[in-house]
């Protein structure tokens, strides 16, 4: 008697399901083949490293530009072991997968992308592919870069590889096994990637455009302010909804951000180009340099751009006629506790530690007090940032140029950070209280290496 | 080397990076008149300006007021006669005088937000400040005294 599995196969029935088997199996092959046809790029022949001479001034200065406005020093530069050269990479990047390190995409033959012609740099952003066909992990956003233009690409290029080769290699991946399998990103990008220049909406004007087309594509944006799967892709549906990054929150963009008053165009024009905004406060953390390093050196045009887009974004035209009434309550709020007898003791600690920087009068905050109860850090869901900047404080070089906040980390232990965050949660926000908000200060305080600041004391 | 502005001139200061603003000030620039309280920032006693703004400096790291403009109390007026200095010295606020150059410091940063302070907008700001010797109704007294002062010399100048 034949096996039992093929038992059922007898009769018309079995027949039918043997071809449909077969069906698959075909399929299957096919499948598998096309595949691999979808996931096999070929090499591009390496090239002599291009004479920087062969590059006009105005290409390399247009090139400058687009360099700055998709941060690529950012990721290739090391920040870690004293830091690196700029664009040499080895930057290390967290993910939930495991460490990766970015490559060194100066103009160096051997370690850098020296070697690359114009065609295989162009495939690597728009296809996220390398020069010799292998598929190039999405932590590299080229589901961002596919949408820039050739003209852009070329300029980017020009500035590259008019840049100082740094002959310099990175630390090996810490992808585990099969994620370290180049094959499988091709997975990742039939499934996620859609390759294709922005095309222009015609319903907004050019400016709407102009900014719609840097923040989907150059800037990247959603790369760390969409909350990602489980696969690492952005979730489509869920555009500029907020998400953690290197243990920061990167707020909502659109219209569930929650700060009290509407990120208006003028605000994110502010905040994007100076790294600080009025009724919201300062950059920091890893938004710093978005500011700091890069948008502050970009024509303005661009990043008004980019703040009439995000402005759309977030509805600011319903939202902002809120705006008045939100600003009175909060500089209401400013000062709670601040003024006559001063009895809770938590508003004390309030006091003695952050109020002479942080109290605002009527009707609107001095720049340099960053108004506690209109800023971000008290209105997200978790105390995240709000501990961040009390563990860090603020260089001279972030947030606001050339004012600092003090680092907090030996000043206040755990259980003072918790009562300070419960304090101002209940009395300058409108929103539920935090929970387990000794646990969370310590696991922020974790991710603080090295410490800022010798104890004094 | 950390390098940055301090009372008008550069300076370098060649210390780790995680040292407090106030030991540099201290030890390594000979700039004493900034002192040290609690060590906290819950005090107030070491309050200098960076970037024209009060900060606590005993916890602040040197790193990072590199390329900043830092103003302590020696900086203030080269005669020591800065409006605030003036009516601090009319009023006699000090006692035992340990505060006071923080106190000075952060009532200067006050005017600037505040030309004309309330008394609401003084204790809002200076709450932040302590004095043990219970000086404060003198140095409400003298911040009123040294805003009148600056908001007649502005007048002058105007």
């Amino acid at each position: 008697m034949p096996p039992a599995r093929w038992y059922v196969f007898h009769g018309i029935g079995g027949r039918v399901i043997k071809r449909l088997l077969a069906g698959v199996a075909a399929a299957g092959v096919l499948g598998g083949l096309g595949f691999l046809y979808y996931a096999w790029y070929p090499p591009i022949a390496p090239i002599e490293r291009p004479n920087p001479a062969s590059f006009s001034a105005e290409q390399i200065e247009r090139g400058r530009i687009v360099a700055a406005e998709g941060y690529c020093a950012e990721c290739h530069t090391r920040t870690d072991n004293g830091g690196g050269p700029e664009l040499a990479g080895d930057y290390k990047m967290d993910t939930p997968f495991g460490a990766i390190y970015s490559s060194n995409i100066t103009p160096d033959v051997e370690m850098g992308i020296g070697a690359w012609s114009e065609e295989a740099f162009r495939r690597a952003m728009h296809l996220g592919v390398s020069r010799k066909g292998a598929h190039l992990i999405p932590a590299f956003p080229y589901d961002h870069f596919t949408k820039m233009t050739d003209q852009d690409i070329s300029d980017l290029y020009a500035y590259i590889m008019t840049r100082p080769a740094v002959h310099m290699s990175r630390r090996p991946n810490e992808l585990p096994f099969p994620l370290s399998l180049r094959i499988l990103q091709a997975g990742w990008k039939l499934l996620y990637l859609r390759p294709g220049v922005y095309k222009p909406d015609p319903r907004h004007d050019a400016l709407w455009n102009r900014g719609a087309y840097l923040a989907e594509g150059n800037a990247h944006c959603g790369a760390c302010h969409t909350p990602r799967d489980l696969m690492g892709a952005e979730k489509k549906g869920s555009a500029y909804e907020g998400a953690v990054v290197d243990n920061w929150i990167a707020p909502a963009l659109n219209e569930h951000n929650p700060t009290p008053t509407t990120w208006t165009e003028d605000e994110l024009y502010q905040y994007l180009r100076f790294g600080v905004a009025p009724l919201h406060g300062p950059a920091g953390g890893p938004m710093s340099p978005v500011p700091h390093r890069f948008l502050s050196t970009v024509p303005e045009e661009d990043v008004h751009a980019i703040a009439h887009y995000f402005a759309d974004v977030d509805h600011a035209a319903e939202r902002e006629k809120n705006d008045k009434a939100a600003l009175a309550r909060a500089m209401e709020e400013s000062k709670t506790d601040l003024i006559g007898p001063n009895v809770d003791p938590d508003a004390k600690l309030y006091q003695g530690a952050c109020a002479a920087c942080h109290y605002n009068a009527a009707p609107t905050p001095v720049l340099g007090r960053p108004d506690l109860a209109l800023n971000n850090a008290l209105w997200l869901d978790e105390p995240t940032n709000l501990y961040q900047v009390m563990l860090r404080g603020l260089t001279a070089e972030e947030g606001q140029s050339g004012v600092a906040m003090p680092s907090f980390y030996n000043a206040l232990s755990d259980k003072d950070m918790a009562r300070i965050a419960a304090y101002l949660r209940r009395t300058r926000t409108t929103l539920p209280p935090w929970t387990n908000l000794e646990k969370k200060a310590a696991e922020v305080r974790k991710t603080v290496q090295p410490v800022p600041v010798n104890s004094s004391h | 080397m950390i390098k940055f502005k301090l009372n008008g001139r550069d300076v370098s200061v060649d210390v780790p990076e995680d040292t407090p603003l106030l030991w540099a000030l201290r030890d390594d620039l000979d700039q004493t008149g900034t002192k040290f309280g609690c060590g906290v920032g819950q005090c107030g006693a070491c309050t200098v300006l960076v970037g024209g703004r009060a900060t606590r400096s005993c916890i602040t790291p040197i790193s990072s007021i590199e390329g900043a403009d830092v103003t302590t109390i020696e900086g203030l007026h080269p005669e020591g006669k800065h409006p605030v200095q003036e009516a601090w010295k009319d009023i006699q606020v000090p006692q035992c005088g340990y505060c006071q150059s923080g106190q000075i410091m952060q009532a200067v940063s006050l005017l600037k937000d505040y030309p004309d302070p309330t008394d609401e907008q003084i204790d809002g700001v200076m709450g932040g400040s302590l004095c043990r010797c219970m000086t404060y109704v003198r140095i409400r007294k003298a911040i009123k005294k040294a805003a009148a002062a600056m908001q007649k010399e502005e007048a002058s100048h105007g």
